[in-house]
């Protein structure tokens, strides 16, 4: 079954006109701590691949792949970290649809181009940070 | 959150992590999530709700200044 509808597909197609550079989706699943919701994300994340040349998806195993996913610092199961030309430290948990999805398709346009849509100020002030910064977002799909 | 992952790409520091609260409950239940979005930075600093781009930034620092 496919998880997005085929006016989805065309909204994205669209979005991903913007994009300018290779994005890696790198998925997290374990089958046996979430074996439905895994596949799920797997699927989404393989669907929105398919929508653009540029985006590349590669599939982790906690399990399995523990250095990799060390490095990543990804703690549950489904995941997505978005990357970019580096590592921006932009993760999903949990399946992306809904009001979500609409984020990770932000976050894919984003790590592409590498061009933040802030106001010159923000970025000014987050250039003088000194410490380490971990935003995390709870959200729902709709 | 948009905002979120933009700041995570336009700086080394900051990270964003999205979280599915209801495919995450006992995460949820750690940060009290009541509401949606909520936003936790740096388990310090945390509000719900959509916020502007200014207030947002001001949460990140007073998150920095906390540590």
């Amino acid at each position: 079954m496919s998880m997005m509808t085929e006016r989805d597909r065309a909204a994205v197609r669209q979005e991903f006109e913007k994009l300018a550079g290779p994005v890696r989706l790198v998925v997290f699943s374990q089958e046996l701590l979430a074996g439905d919701l895994c596949r799920q994300n797997e699927a989404l994340v393989r669907e929105v691949a398919e929508l653009s040349d540029q985006i590349s998806v590669e599939v982790l195993n906690p399990a399995i792949d523990r250095e990799r996913v060390a490095v990543y610092g990804v703690e549950q199961v489904p995941a997505i970290v978005v990357e970019g030309a580096r590592d921006y430290g932009i993760r999903f948990y949990g399946v992306p649809t809904g009001y979500e999805f609409g984020n990770l398709i932000d976050s894919i346009v984003v790590a592409s181009t590498g061009q933040p849509a802030l106001a010159e100020e923000t970025l000014a002030t987050l250039r003088t940070l000194t410490a380490d910064v971990d935003i995390k977002v709870f959200s729902t799909p709709t | 959150m948009r905002l979120a992952q933009h700041m995570a790409v336009a700086s080394e520091r900051v990270r964003s992590t999205t979280i599915e609260a209801t495919e995450f409950p006992e995460l949820s239940r750690a940060y009290q999530v009541m509401g949606v979005p909520k936003i936790v930075i740096n388990d310090r600093v945390q509000f719900e709700g959509a916020v502007p781009e200014k207030d947002f930034l001001g949460a990140v620092l007073q998150a920095v200044r906390a540590a």
